[in-house]
C-alpha cells in the first residue's frame, strides 16, 4: 500500500484554515476553529478514515492509504477527510473552476496524429498561491503516487506540472519525430543546478540515456512519432508520458501552475485531473478552465455526479436504524452532499410486497452528490460504506445472532484427522514442508529422476516410454531459489528434514500429509493440473527396517480404513495407476499415484504398495545410502508414500 | 528402600554388583551401552546417592626404545664392563668399535665415575666388575612385566604401576637417560556403590530385570520406591503446532455454524482475480506478487455466461479491454476467497455459513514475517438479514474463543468487499494494536455477475499470525523449519 508522510504542524495549519479556498463564504464559522486540532485527536481519527498509521514521531506521521483513494496522497486530501469526521466542515469540497478570461485563451488543440499513440489530454490552470519548496515536494509526491497507482506506471495517465507564466497559449498537442530536441527536466536528481546549462537532447537520446526515458520508453511502442506539447511560440513543454522540458520548470519563483494529463482513455485522465484539481483547490489555488478541442477530445467536465441511495439498504447492511436525516448527516461527514428526495411513484419499486403501503406514504430516497474525484464510488454499496464511516466505525456495536446453520468439517479434513490420530499413536511426529520447493530437494539431493508421466492405459504408457519425462511444474520469477517448483512427492522433503536433524536423539519418526502436483491432460493451448493429497512417513534409527515401517503402514490402513495392503517388488518402469478422478475444474484426468521412483530407495529394498485388486497406491522401502550420505544421515531410514485422494476420499 | 530404575541404571547396577567397582570403560564392555548412556546412567545413580565416582590418577611406567634395548642387550655400562672382563686392558678405539656409538660415551662416563675402570692414555683397564646394578633391577622389573612382545612400542604403554618401584633415586636417574623410561599418567573414574546403596536389594532388582521379558506378574515389586527421584524427559509423537492452531480455528468455525469447503491450490486467474473484481492491470496480478505457473493455461474454467458477465462488469466499471487469455493464466491461489466465490457461484445458497481453510501463496522473499506459502481461513455468511454488525459479532466471538478479548474495528479497503473492515487486536507482549483478520460484504460487482443475489458477508485472515501469538514466536519461518527438537519439546501453547 502506498505511504504518505504528514507533518503535524502543516496538517494542523491546513485543518485550522478550512476557508483557504473560499474565505468569504465562511465568516460565520471560522471563529470556532481557531485553536489547532490536537495531535492526539488527529492520530486517533486517522484510522477511522481507513488510514493505517505506519509510524509516528514528534513532528511527523507516516500513513498507509488505500490505492482506491489517491486523494489521500497529500496532506490536503487527508485534511479534507479529517475535517469531515471531526465535524469541522461537512459536505463536499466544491470545485470552483473559473471560466477563462485570459487573453489569449487557455486552450489546447489536439492533432489527430496522437490518436494512435496517446489520444487524450486534459488540463487545468491553478493560480494565486505562492509556491514554496514544501509545496513543490508535495506536488511531486502526489504526481508520483498518481503515476504509480491510477496511472498504472504512467500507462493509463501521466501528469505534467508546469510554470503557467512560461507558456504562450494556445498549446498544441501533436506528434513529432524522434529527432526533435529539447532540454529535459532533471526532476530525478535535484542535487545540483545542472539544469541551467543542461544540453538539449533528441528524443531518441532521452529515451536511451535518461533514467525516465529508459523506464517509460516502452509506452511509446515502436512508433516513429511521439506525442509532444508545443506552445504558440513552438516551445516544447513536454514529451508525454516521458518527461517535461526544462523550459517550464516549477521553481519557488513560480506563482501559477499549468497541469496537463495525457492518457489512453478520456475517463482515466479526467479521474486524474479531478484529484489534482481537488488537492490544488484545497491547497488554496484558484482553478481556471483550459479548453480542449480536436480529435475526440473536449474540455473536461469536473462536475459532480448524482446517485440515489435507499435508506433501507443502509440500515439493512449496517444493522442500524438510522433516520433519513441521520444518513444524510453521515454522508456529509464523509465529504459528500446529500438530500432527501421523494421517490417518484414508479411501479418498478424494488421493495417487496409489504412496501405497497409504504409506497403510498411517499417513499423517500436520498440523493447523493458525489464530487468528481470520488470515482472510487461505483454504486450504492459504496455509499453505504461512506455512511458507516461518517457514522463512525467505533460506534458500530458488534451483535451476535444465533447461527441458523449447523457447521461441519469436510470429508477430507475428517479422514486426514484419522490419519493424524493413528500416526501419532504409532509414534510419528507431524512435520510441514511447503508444496513449493526446489529441484535440489525433489530430485538432486534425493537422487530421484524426473519420473515418466504415468497414465492408465497401456497405449499411453508405451507412448510415454518414448517421451522421456514430464516436466515439473514451475512458477515464474520466484523471489526465492528454494521455492521454484511444485512438489510431485512428499518423501524427499521428509528425508531432507531428517538430514537437518542428525544431531537430535533417535529414533526419529516423522510424517506429513499434503498436496502434490502433476501435469494433467494437455491439449493445444491448455493443461490441467492434478492435485492429489499424499501421505508420507519416514523413520530412522540404528535398527530401522523395512518390516517396521510396513507394519506401521499396514496397521494404519487396516485399523483406520479397513484397507488391506500388500507389498510387491517394485519395478522401475511405469506401472498401472488408479482410476480416473475429477479434478477441481471438472476435468476427468488420470493421475499417477506413485510418484517416488525407486532411485530414492535402495535397490532390492523397495516395493509398490498394492491393494487386493493389484492397484498400486504407493511405494515403500529403505532410503538409498547415496541419499543418506548426501544428508550425512548415519542411521538407516525407511519410509513410504501413498496417495490418499481416490483411496480414502475423492 | 527400593527404587525404580531406568534400564540403563539397571544394567550398570547388575555389573557393579559382581564387580564391586568398575571403570566406565569396563561397564561399556560388559553392557551394550554407549559411552554416553553409561555417563548418563552413572550420573543419575550418583544423583540418587547410590554410587560413588572416584576419580583416580594412575601412573604407569614402561620402557622407551633405549630401555628396551638395555633390557634385551644389557645396559651400555654393563656392555662395556663385559667387554673389559673378557679382555683387559683394551684400546679406547677398539672398545668403541664393539659398542653402539651413542651409548659408548655415557657408558665410559658412568664406569669411570663409579671406579669400575681406569684409563691411562688411550688404554682402558677393568678395576672392578659389579655383580648387579640397581638400574638393571628396575629395567628388568619394568621389562619383564610387558613380556608378551616388547618388540613394539605400543606395548610399552602397558607398563607397570609407578608405585611398584621402590628405589626412587635410581629410578629418577634412569628417567634422565633419553628414551629409557616412559611415564604414563591416566585419569580414570572408578564407580562403586555407596553405603546407602547397600540397603537396596539388588538381587530382587536383578531378578525383576531378568524377568523383564516375561509376562509373569509374580515378581512385581511392591516395596516403597524413591518417588522423588529425577527422571529424564520422554519424547512423544505430536501434531505439528501450526496444525494444532488450525484444528482449533476449524473447530471454532464449526461451533459458530460454518461448514467447510475445500478446493485446489492452483487456480485460474479468472477465479483468483477476475471473479473478485480485481482488474487485469491491477498490481496484485503482476508476477512480482503472484506465482504464475510456467506455460500453463487453464482449460474450461468457467461457464460462458459467467465469463461473459464477469468481463462485462470489469469493462463497465474499470473501463479497459478485458482479455480472456489473461484470465486463463494459472496461478497458485493468493487467497482462499477463490474457493468461496467458486462455490457460491455454483451453488447459490440462500442461507449458509461456509468456510475454507488452507495454503495460499505470495511471491515474497521469505523473512521473519513473510512466507511464500502460508495458511488462511475465510468464512462467509449468506442470508437475507445479515448485517455488518452481525459480522462484527461473529468476529468478536471468534476472538473470544481463541482468548483475545481486546479488539477494535477499523475501516479498510479490499477490492472485492464494500464496506470493508479490519480487526485490530491488542498484543500484550508488544504493547500495541496489531492487525489481524479482515472482513467485509462482497461487492455487488462481484456477486451480481455470478448470479448471487443475497448479501455475502466474508471474514478471514492469516493463521500463522495467530499461531505466532499462541506460541510466542517472532519468526514465522519456525513453523516450516521442522526442527525436531522444537516439535518434540514445545509446550502446547
Amino acid at each position: 500500500m502506498p505511504v504518505v508522510e504528514l507533518n503535524f504542524s502543516r496538517l494542523q495549519k491546513i485543518l485550522c484554515n478550512p476557508t483557504s479556498s473560499k474565505n468569504k463564504n465562511n465568516k460565520h464559522k471560522t471563529s470556532a476553529t481557531n485553536t489547532p486540532i490536537s495531535k492526539k485527536l488527529i492520530v486517533q481519527t486517522l484510522p477511522f478514515l481507513g488510514l493505517d498509521v505506519e509510524s509516528e514521531s514528534q513532528d511527523d506521521i507516516r500513513i498507509e492509504y488505500s490505492p482506491n483513494r489517491p486523494d489521500y496522497s497529500t496532506p490536503y486530501g487527508i485534511a479534507l477527510g479529517l475535517e469531515g469526521l471531526l465535524g469541522i466542515k461537512k459536505g463536499s469540497h466544491t470545485l470552483y473552476i473559473k471560466k477563462d478570461t485570459h487573453t489569449p485563451h487557455y486552450k489546447i488543440t489536439v492533432d489527430s496524429s496522437v490518436s494512435h499513440i496517446r489520444p487524450f489530454i486534459t488540463a487545468i490552470c491553478a493560480k494565486g498561491k505562492p509556491v514554496d519548496d514544501d509545496l513543490i515536494k508535495q506536488l511531486m509526491i502526489m504526481q508520483e503516487d498518481l503515476h504509480l497507482g491510477i496511472g498504472r506506471k504512467r500507462k493509463k495517465s501521466s501528469i505534467g506540472i508546469h510554470d503557467l507564466d512560461t507558456i504562450s497559449f494556445p498549446i498544441r498537442y501533436t506528434t513529432t519525430n524522434r529527432s526533435h530536441k529539447l532540454v529535459p527536466l532533471h526532476h530525478n536528481n535535484d542535487d545540483d543546478d545542472d539544469n541551467v546549462n543542461a544540453p538539449s537532447m533528441s528524443i531518441t537520446q532521452i529515451l536511451k540515456d535518461t533514467q525516465t526515458g529508459k523506464d517509460y520508453s516502452h509506452l511509446l511502442g515502436s512508433s516513429k512519432l511521439v506525442p509532444v506539447l508545443l506552445d504558440s511560440q513552438n516551445q516544447t513543454l513536454s514529451i508525454p508520458p516521458i518527461i517535461n522540458s526544462s523550459n517550464t520548470t516549477v521553481t519557488t519563483k513560480t506563482k501559477n501552475l499549468f497541469i496537463e494529463v495525457t492518457g489512453l482513455h478520456k475517463d482515466d485522465i479526467e479521474d486524474t485531473i479531478s484529484v489534482v484539481s481537488t488537492i490544488l483547490s484545497k491547497a488554496g489555488f484558484k482553478l481556471y478552465q483550459v479548453a480542449i478541442s480536436g480529435s475526440k477530445n473536449s474540455t473536461p467536465n469536473l462536475s459532480p455526479t448524482k446517485m440515489k441511495l435507499d435508506p433501507k439498504l443502509v440500515n439493512d447492511t449496517l444493522g442500524l436504524q438510522l433516520s433519513q436525516n441521520q444518513i444524510i448527516s453521515c454522508l456529509k461527514k464523509s465529504r459528500l452532499d446529500a438530500y432527501s428526495l421523494l421517490h417518484p411513484n414508479s411501479p418498478t419499486t424494488p421493495s417487496s410486497s409489504k412496501s405497497s403501503i409504504t409506497a403510498k406514504s411517499k417513499t423517500k430516497y436520498i440523493e447523493c452528490i458525489i464530487p468528481r474525484y470520488r470515482f472510487d464510488i461505483f454504486g450504492p454499496m459504496d455509499l453505504v460504506e461512506e455512511v458507516a464511516l461518517g457514522y463512525g466505525i467505533n460506534k458500530l456495536q458488534p451483535k451476535l445472532s444465533p447461527s441458523r446453520t449447523i457447521g461441519s468439517t469436510s470429508i477430507v479434513t475428517d479422514q486426514l484427522y484419522i490419519i493424524d490420530q493413528m500416526l501419532i499413536g504409532l509414534g510419528y511426529t507431524e512435520v510441514l514442508n511447503s508444496s513449493l520447493t526446489s529441484a535440489d530437494t525433489l530430485y538432486k539431493a534425493t537422487n530421484r529422476i524426473l519420473s515418466p508421466f504415468l497414465s492408465s492405459s497401456v497405449q499411453q504408457q508405451q507412448q510415454q516410454q518414448q517421451q522421456p519425462t514430464a516436466p515439473p511444474i514451475s512458477v515464474l520469477d520466484s523471489k526465492s531459489k528454494e521455492h521454484t517448483i511444485l512438489r510431485d512427492s512428499i518423501l524427499p522433503g521428509l528425508v531432507a528434514n531428517l538430514g537437518s536433524n542428525t544431531h537430535q536423539p533417535y529414533p526419529q519418526k516423522i510424517y506429513e500429509t499434503g498436496t502434490v502436483f502433476r501435469m494433467g491432460a494437455t491439449n493445444n493451448t491448455a493443461t490441467s493440473i492434478s492435485e492429489k493429497m499424499h501421505l508420507a512417513a519416514v523413520l530412522g534409527y540404528q535398527n530401522a527396517n523395512f518390516s517396521e515401517v510396513k507394519s506401521a503402514l499396514q496397521s494404519l490402513l487396516k485399523m483406520g480404513f479397513n484397507i488391506d495392503i500388500k507389498t510387491k517388488t517394485h519395478v522401475a518402469a511405469p506401472t498401472s495407476s488408479r482410476n480416473d478422478y475429477d479434478d477441481d475444474d471438472g476435468n476427468v484426468t488420470s493421475i499417477p499415484t506413485t510418484t517416488a521412483p525407486s532411485s530414492l530407495f535402495e535397490h532390492g529394498r523397495v516395493a509398490d504398495i498394492i491393494l487386493s485388486d493389484h492397484t498400486i497406491i504407493g511405494i515403500i522401502g529403505q532410503i538409498s545410502t547415496k541419499t543418506l550420505d548426501h544428508f550425512k544421515i548415519r542411521v538407516p531410514v525407511v519410509g513410504f508414500e501413498l496417495g490418499l485422494t481416490g483411496l480414502i476420499f475423492d | 528402600m527400593s527404587q525404580v530404575f531406568h534400564d540403563i541404571e539397571k544394567q550398570i547396577i547388575i555389573q557393579l554388583s559382581s564387580l564391586k567397582k568398575a571403570t566406565p570403560q569396563k561397564l561399556e564392555q560388559l553392557t551394550s551401552l554407549s559411552p554416553d548412556q553409561i555417563r548418563r546412567g552413572v550420573e543419575w545413580l550418583r544423583l540418587k546417592n547410590l554410587v560413588h565416582v572416584k576419580q583416580t590418577t594412575k601412573t604407569t611406567v614402561s620402557l622407551g626404545s633405549n630401555g628396551i634395548q638395555a633390557h634385551k642387550n644389557n645396559l651400555p655400562e654393563r656392555q662395556l664392563l663385559n667387554l673389559l672382563q673378557k679382555n683387559s686392558p683394551q684400546k679406547i678405539s677398539a672398545l668403541q668399535q664393539q659398542m653402539p656409538s651413542q651409548s659408548f660415551g655415557p657408558a665410559m662416563g658412568l664406569a669411570k665415575k663409579n671406579g669400575w675402570i681406569q684409563s691411562s692414555g688411550d688404554t682402558i683397564s677393568l678395576v672392578r666388575y659389579p655383580d648387579s646394578l640397581p638400574e638393571e633391577q628396575i629395567i628388568s622389573l619394568i621389562g619383564n612385566s610387558s613380556t608378551d612382545g616388547n618388540n613394539n612400542n605400543n606395548n610399552n604403554t602397558n607398563g607397570i604401576p609407578l608405585d611398584q618401584i621402590t628405589d626412587i633415586p635410581t629410578y629418577h636417574a634412569l628417567k634422565k637417560r633419553p628414551d629409557f623410561i616412559i611415564e604414563n599418567t591416566i585419569k580414570s573414574n572408578t564407580i562403586s556403590f555407596t553405603d546407602s546403596s547397600k540397603r537396596i536389594n539388588f538381587d530382587k532388582l536383578l531378578s525383576s530385570s531378568n524377568n523383564n521379558n516375561n509376562t509373569s506378574t509374580t515378581t512385581t515389586s511392591t516395596a516403597p520406591i524413591d518417588v522423588e527421584a529425577a527422571v529424564p524427559l520422554t519424547f512423544l509423537a505430536r501434531r505439528h503446532p501450526l496444525k494444532e492452531t488450525i484444528d482449533e480455528i476449524r473447530e471454532i468455525f464449526v461451533t459458530l455454524g460454518f461448514t467447510e469447503i475445500v478446493g485446489s491450490l492452483s487456480q485460474s486467474s479468472f477465479w483468483n482475480f477476475d471473479a473478485l473484481f480485481t482488474p487485469q492491470d491491477h498490481p496484485a496480478r503482476e508476477m512480482q506478487d503472484t506465482f504464475f505457473l510456467d506455460k500453463i493455461n487453464a482449460r474450461k474454467f468457467a461457464s460462458a455466461q459467467q465469463i461473459n458477465k464477469v468481463s462485462t462488469s470489469h469493462k463497465k466499471n474499470w473501463r479497459y479491454l478485458w482479455d480472456i487469455q489473461t484470465s486463463k493464466k494459472m496461478v497458485l491461489r493468493t487467497h482462499t476467497t477463490c474457493i468461496t466465490i467458486k462455490h457460491l457461484a455454483e451453488h447459490k445458497p440462500d442461507e449458509a455459513r461456509l468456510f475454507s481453510l488452507g495454503s495460499v501463496f505470495r511471491n515474497e522473499k521469505p523473512s521473519y514475517k513473510h512466507l511464500v506459502e502460508f495458511n488462511q481461513v475465510e468464512g462467509v455468511v449468506i442470508g437475507s438479514d445479515t448485517t455488518l454488525r452481525d459480522l462484527m459479532g461473529i468476529q468478536k466471538e471468534f476472538y473470544k474463543q481463541i482468548g483475545i478479548t481486546k479488539i477494535k474495528f477499523w475501516p479498510t479497503f479490499f477490492p472485492y468487499t464494500e464496506p470493508s473492515l479490519q480487526t485490530m487486536v491488542y498484543n500484550e507482549k508488544l504493547g500495541k494494536w496489531v492487525e489481524l483478520f479482515g472482513m467485509g460484504i462482497f461487492r455487488p460487482e462481484v456477486t451480481k455477475p455470478l448470479g448471487i443475489t443475497k448479501p455475502v458477508l466474508a471474514w478471514g485472515g492469516g493463521i500463522e499470525r495467530i499461531a505466532m501469538l499462541k506460541y510466542g514466536l517472532n519468526d514465522v519461518r519456525q513453523f516450516f523449519s521442522n526442527d525436531i527438537d522444537w516439535l518434540r519439546k514445545r509446550s502446547v501453547s
